[in-house]
């Protein structure tokens, strides 16, 4: 019995509060994701945000979530209810799982995989199915053309953001998150590789559907995209999946290009402060940069999109690729 | 030890009567969400027999790739679920001998290598312990030099169905306008504005 | 092995509880929430009006090349990441034997680029 709980139990417990341990931070930073976007974009705008529930506004999120929680689940009537249901499920799902593999210090991590960059690039890819499924199963015309609009998007740059990142692994010489964070002590990534960074952020952004390739939900055309016909929990699923998947994806920069937990300089002021708050600082830089990009520009046209992500950012990653890869060649650079 | 084989037995029941909706399913897309079920199962067990490197790859090329395709075709073409069914039977005979052939290949294969132990050691490579070199260098080290032609035969495999595709679905509409960049980052003043002297109360 | 197994654990666990988080939230929706269906509620959203014809309509074949494409160029990056793990160990050949590689699918990439695949309107 005793052998149970010290061979199964204990460490079963242990990795639950670990992930309760990132779960709960990562709801919460999720909620105020909306509630900084909101206020970010109303002080671009000189408006001046939610400010009326809480001090400054500071509850919003939560009555936002109240309010969703208590609102009627539609289930349209042609619809593949099932699906229907499942879609903003798989979308959520995955925006949390990826996080089991970001490291937050050293051995800070919860599953240290040998090939965790493969693993956020699963995920990452995977993430497609929640739209495609809504918008096949909603039967409406929307949701459909939305989620064909965004499947093609985020297939599109799915490519380059893998070239991206094997440019990354190149440098580092590991498909390990930790030992990428760690190939970076003396320099982060992002400025060898700047090009590649622009690229990958760029790529984030049409990852997540956000603006300015936000035509999947083109709220002035399709209404709202792939989740048009969804109301109550099921639609406050795909919103949180959406950020989560935002902050991961912020995240996911962060620790490829950025350093990690890594200060800038190790030199005392920067090195007093722990890893973690400047991974958070890092991914909130990331995310600032997010919403004011939402703030600024124009949504782009599909063709314009399409030629942007196959005609410039493809051919521009893969021959910086080969171009990394035959530096670190010939000069003798690659990492053991 | 028990962790893992009950992971074994879940993967493996939840891929196999996942596999068994697929082809017994009423609907084509219900088909290829289950399917998506199975390929994420048969990831799992390639992890479980520690192939990390086979099994993100299988999630990355089957589901984010293939299954999308699948997808996108079972969806767009909308297809009549009552017609396929009707082919159902007729279909069988062929379908039958398609598999147990395949069987009996599958079984010549591992039956060749547990009667002659050598034949085995010529298709592979030592495999190094994945306690000292992780899989994917390990399938790294020898992919590109040791399997050179086999790697660029798979090239030209995928240069193959490129161009298959292209010459298959491509149709070029007539009568669209698209935008030309060269041609609109140089228009001049010159070509585009015309100044025109008018009279004042006769019009243009 | 062992120790590679131990560190997927988390990631089962992990999927387990967010798998779990997401029911229990429609649950709890379904719950607390009043249900009352209706026909005109529960229609198809169309700006009004009644929905013209199936939703489900026959699609351009582009988004099909484009998916088609996607795998090819995915492949590419599959066979992209052991290379660029090992590419200490295999040193120069390895590094061209990529680059012929590459090669021979900047060919297609080409062609459809000259084919106007790439193109949209």
């Amino acid at each position: 019995m005793a052998d149970l709980w010290t061979g199964y139990l204990w460490p079963a417990i242990f990795i639950v509060l670990q992930i309760v341990a990132i779960l709960v931070p990562l709801l919460i930073a999720v909620a105020y994701l909306t509630y900084a976007e909101r206020k970010v974009i109303a002080g671009m705008q000189l408006r001046r945000g939610p400010n009326v529930v809480g001090p400054f506004g500071l509850l919003q999120p939560l009555a936002d979530g109240i309010k969703l929680l208590f609102k009627e689940t539609i289930l349209p009537a042609g619809s593949n209810r099932i699906v229907f249901v499942l879609a903003p499920m798989v979308t959520f799902v995955l925006a949390l799982v990826a996080w089991a593999v970001i490291p937050f210090g050293p051995n800070q991590v919860i599953a240290d995989i040998n090939v965790g960059v493969l693993y956020l690039f699963a995920i990452s890819s995977l993430g497609v199915y929640g739209i495609i499924m809504a918008g096949w199963a909603s039967n409406s015309k929307y949701p459909f053309l939305g989620a064909c609009r965004s499947a093609a998007q985020m297939v599109s740059y799915e490519v380059s953001m893998g070239f991206v990142i094997v440019s990354v692994v190149l440098c580092a010489g590991t498909l390990n998150l930790t030992g990428i964070v760690e190939a970076q002590q003396n320099l982060w990534f992002a400025i060898p590789l700047l090009p590649m960074f622009v690229i990958f952020f760029i790529s984030i952004l049409a990852e997540t559907n956000r603006t300015p390739f936000d035509l999947p939900e083109g709220e002035s055309e399709l209404v709202a995209g792939y989740f048009v016909e969804y109301s109550s929990m099921t639609f406050a699923l795909f919103f949180l999946g959406e950020y989560a998947n935002m902050i991961l994806l912020s995240a996911i920069t962060a620790v490829l290009f950025l350093g990690g937990w890594m200060p800038p300089l190790w030199i005392p002021p920067f090195t007093w402060v722990p890893g973690e708050i400047w991974l958070a600082l890092k991914i909130a830089a990331v995310l600032f940069v997010f919403i004011w990009v939402r703030a600024t520009l124009p949504r782009y046209r599909y063709d314009q999109l399409m030629r942007l992500g196959w005609k410039v950012f493809l051919p521009v990653s893969l021959g910086w690729v080969v171009l990394t890869a035959g530096v670190l060649v010939t000069f003798d650079l690659l990492p053991q | 030890m028990v962790v893992q084989a009950l992971c074994f037995y879940l993967f493996s029941a939840v891929a196999i009567a996942s596999a068994v909706m697929v082809i017994s399913s009423r609907n084509p897309v219900h088909s290829v969400l289950f399917l998506i079920l199975a390929f994420f199962n048969a990831a799992g067990l390639f992890v479980l027999m520690g192939a990390e490197f086979l099994g993100m790859i299988l999630v990355v090329v089957y589901l984010g790739a293939v299954t999308v395709l699948f997808l996108f075709v079972v969806m767009m073409l909308n297809i009549n679920v009552a017609e396929m069914r009707q082919g159902f039977l007729q279909y069988l005979p062929i379908g039958a001998t398609v598999g147990l052939i395949l069987l009996v290949e599958l079984f010549m294969v591992l039956g060749g290598w547990a009667i002659s132990p050598e034949a085995a050691q010529v298709a592979q490579v030592p495999t190094p312990p994945p306690e000292q070199v992780s899989n994917t260098a390990a399938l790294g080290n020898v992919l590109y030099t040791k399997y050179v032609y086999l790697f660029q035969a798979s090239g030209i495999v995928l240069l193959v169905a490129m161009i298959g595709a292209i010459v298959l679905t491509l149709r070029t509409r007539t009568g669209v306008r698209r935008q030309n960049l060269r041609e609109q980052s140089f228009r001049t003043r010159d070509e585009s504005v015309e100044v025109k002297k008018v009279q004042s109360g006769s019009g243009v | 092995m062992e120790s590679l197994l131990i560190e997927y654990l988390p990631i089962l666990i992990f999927f387990g509880i967010a798998i779990g988080l997401a029911l229990a939230m429609v649950g709890a929706s379904y719950v607390v929430a009043r249900q009352s269906p209706d026909p005109e509620k529960d229609s198809a959203y169309e700006c009004g009006f009644e929905a013209f014809d199936d939703a489900r309509s026959r699609f351009d074949v582009r988004f099909y090349l484009v998916s088609i494409l996607f795998i090819i160029f995915d492949l590419e990056v599959a066979f992209l990441f052991p290379w660029a793990v090992s590419l200490s160990e295999i040193g120069v050949f390895g590094f061209w034997s990529m680059v012929v590689f590459l090669g021979i699918l900047t060919i297609g990439f080409i062609y459809e680029w000259k084919k106007g695949a790439l193109e949209w309107e």
